[in-house]
């Protein structure tokens, strides 16, 4: 048996209850992340990135969603319909989370200050006193100016980089194993996001921790990852190391999308090549290839499911043969 | 005030200014101002694009609605095919509308949920009194098709459509008046890159098609690039670099679009960014720092020289303008 990985997820189903029905948006999705790596999840809107994320920090919206199957593996404990008591030991302390959008995240009535020794005095047998001077300190490892005078700010008197910064410092205060940003930089300046970014890479470094990436920006993920999931439609269509997915794409919808963004290195004006189509409603998925379901491609690959299987040491693909 | 353009510009901006007044106090006296745009000149000439990248709160789209006259600048001109339309009455206004029209960053919300496709993209005809009933509904196919839409669409509601659909239905109602000039505000922003690239080769290919020309709105420095002949950079409220598209990313002079340019994330693991990135955030447009706003974030060496300094743009190279800030450009 190899190291034991940090996190493990197999045959992850998620799955929201919808006027019209039950609709999985998370369809059998497996992946590890070992200590100290970073796992970028990358795709389109939709496609299940953030359902499988918060699958494993318990915290799809409910009582609509819910996990359907799967196993989630968090330092050797099961975490799917585990105890209450453990996930709330679990959730911002050994796992800790960004979200995307830090104004509707972090609670505009209380000071941030508040906010950060929240987490420190559920978590750590500390007093008032001690996680507030631990929160400064939080702060100023953010790279937070004046952080004594800043900790009774509200989130409205911070810019939008500031206030992902107390985000990354309510997400770390417990010295987590594992830290989940789903998109940490998609509401920001690119000149913001390249600050964040680098303090991202920085803390993770310092404190040796695993994070799972979750964006839709193929810069970001080639910039932040040892390894990328590709997502398509609720599943994984490919996983590789990232610079053999940049380098040699195997599923075709990997390629389209490496293809369609355009580059500073690209000749002006010239086509975009595209993925022609769009995704399919959720509610339309086909149980085979969901990739040949957008380029409308007809026959057997619809109605079977393709094999999900590791195809060379670590690259992994849904492996269509009209897609691969 | 007609006066001919020389030059054939479809568009020119002159020293343009946005200054929203702050009013508080028991009085409700005006205490202060947002100076969202600051004095800006620009020109786009026939079937150009002209791309527009700064950091959210730079002014660029308050600069937009200033063109189409959803805002009234407070100062400066804005000419649009030879007429000065900054201070033009509503009733004059209307007609001139035709020649431009403005695309939106989320269809989604630009669009009314209450009316079909097709009463959507005829809307700006009826407006424009263009055609009758049934010349329009022939118009409304033609746009459609134009955009690579089913006819079939004219009868639904945009919340049957994607985001890249309803785009499409975006700028087929922008298209509807035969325009020169779209002024597109973030189109792309809110798409997925695989539905973004298809928007964009549309847009190019319109252009191509009707000789359009296009002030094209973007946070994406790639996406820009990639769309435009000329590209200005703007910051806080003022250009401070505009030149040709490969000369602006071969040779930028200024600071701030070297801070830019290197710090998009490059979709390409073997490339790492190099530079730090800049520090600290946009200062606020109420009270701006009193010599050059990039200076003073980035506290530069020479900030101190900035103060008092008429800041404006110089020719260094032919199309090359930068801004004469003693503190960002060397």
């Amino acid at each position: 048996m190899p190291v034991s990985k940090l996190l493990k997820i197999e045959g992850l189903e998620s799955c929201f209850d919808t006027e019209g029905g039950l609709v999985r948006a998370v369809d059998g999705v497996s992946f590890e992340l070992e200590k100290g790596q970073t796992l970028g999840i990358v795709g389109e809107s939709g496609c299940g990135k953030t359902v499988s994320a918060m699958s494993i920090v318990d915290l799809l919206p409910k009582p609509a969603g819910r996990v359907l199957g799967g196993s989630i593996n968090f330092k050797g404990q099961e975490l799917r319909d585990a105890n209450p008591e453990v996930m709330y030991k679990t959730r911002g302390n050994e796992i800790g989370v960004i979200f995307q959008e830090p104004m509707t995240a972090l609670n505009p009535v209380q000071r941030v200050g508040k906010q950060i020794t929240e987490a420190l005095l559920l978590h750590k047998d500390i007093s008032k006193r001690e996680a507030l001077q631990h929160a400064v300190e939080l702060l100023d490892a953010v790279g937070i100016p004046s952080p004594e005078r800043r900790i009774s700010d509200h989130p409205h008197e911070l810019s939008g980089g500031m206030r992902q910064r107390v985000m990354i410092a309510i997400a770390l205060c417990c010295d987590p194993d594992l830290l989940i940003a789903d998109e940490p930089t998609t509401a920001l300046d690119v000149t913001v996001q390249a600050q964040i970014l680098d303090l991202m890479s920085k803390m993770q470094k310092e404190r040796g921790m695993a994070t799972l990436l979750i964006t839709h920006d193929l810069g970001v993920i080639a910039e932040q990852c040892d390894e990328v999931v590709v997502m398509y439609a609720g599943r994984i269509v490919e996983r590789a190391p990232v610079k053999e997915l940049f380098a040699k794409p195997k599923h075709a919808y990997t390629k389209g999308l490496l293809a369609s963004i355009p580059r500073l290195t690209n000749e002006r004006k010239t086509e975009l090549r595209t993925i022609p189509g769009q995704v399919a409603s959720i509610q339309e998925f086909v149980e085979g290839c969901r990739f040949c379901q957008r380029m409308e491609r007809k026959g057997d690959t619809l109605n079977t499911r393709p094999r999900y299987e590791e195809v060379e040491p670590g690259r992994f693909l849904e492996s269509c043969p009209a897609c691969t | 005030m007609t006066e001919p353009n020389e030059n054939g510009d479809i568009l020119s901006v002159e020293s343009l200014k946005m200054h929203f007044p702050l009013r508080g106090g028991v009085l409700y006296r005006q205490t202060g101002s947002v100076k969202a745009v600051d004095g800006v000149s620009l020109t786009i000439g026939k079937g150009e694009t002209l791309g527009l990248v700064g950091e959210s709160g730079c002014g660029k789209s308050t600069l937009g609605k200033c063109i189409v006259r959803l805002l009234k600048a407070t100062a400066g001109r804005v000419v649009i095919k030879g007429k000065d339309v900054t201070e033009m009455p509503q009733s004059q206004l209307r007609p001139l509308r035709q020649d431009f029209q403005m695309v939106f960053q989320d269809p989604a919300e630009s669009l009314d949920a209450r009316m079909s496709v097709g009463e959507l993209i005829a809307e700006p005809m009826v407006i424009q009194k263009l055609g009758t009933r049934e010349t329009r509904k022939k118009r409304v196919d033609e746009l459609l098709e134009l955009v690579a839409m089913p006819t079939s669409a004219a009868s639904k509601f945009t919340f049957e459509f994607s985001g890249g659909q309803r785009q499409r239905i975006g700028i087929a109602r922008s298209l509807a008046v035969n325009p020169d000039l779209l002024i597109l505000d973030e189109p792309v922003s809110a798409l997925d890159v695989s539905v973004q690239s298809q928007i964009l080769n549309l847009l190019m290919d319109l252009q191509r098609e009707l000789g359009l020309s296009y002030l094209f709105i973007s946070h994406d420095l790639a996406v820009v690039k990639h769309v435009s002949d000329r590209i200005a950079v703007m910051y806080l409220g003022k250009i401070v670099e505009m030149a040709p598209a490969e000369e602006l990313y071969a040779n930028p002079h200024h600071a701030y679009t070297k801070a830019l340019i290197s710090a998009i994330p490059e979709p390409d693991p073997t490339v790492k960014r190099v530079s730090k990135p800049i520090e600290g955030d946009v200062p606020s447009p109420i009270e701006p720092p009193l010599g050059c706003a990039f200076g003073h974030r980035v506290s530069a060496l020479n900030y101190e020289k900035s103060i008092g300094m008429d800041l404006h743009l110089r020719e260094i190279n032919p199309g090359h303008l930068v801004s004469n800030c003693p503190c960002c450009v060397e």
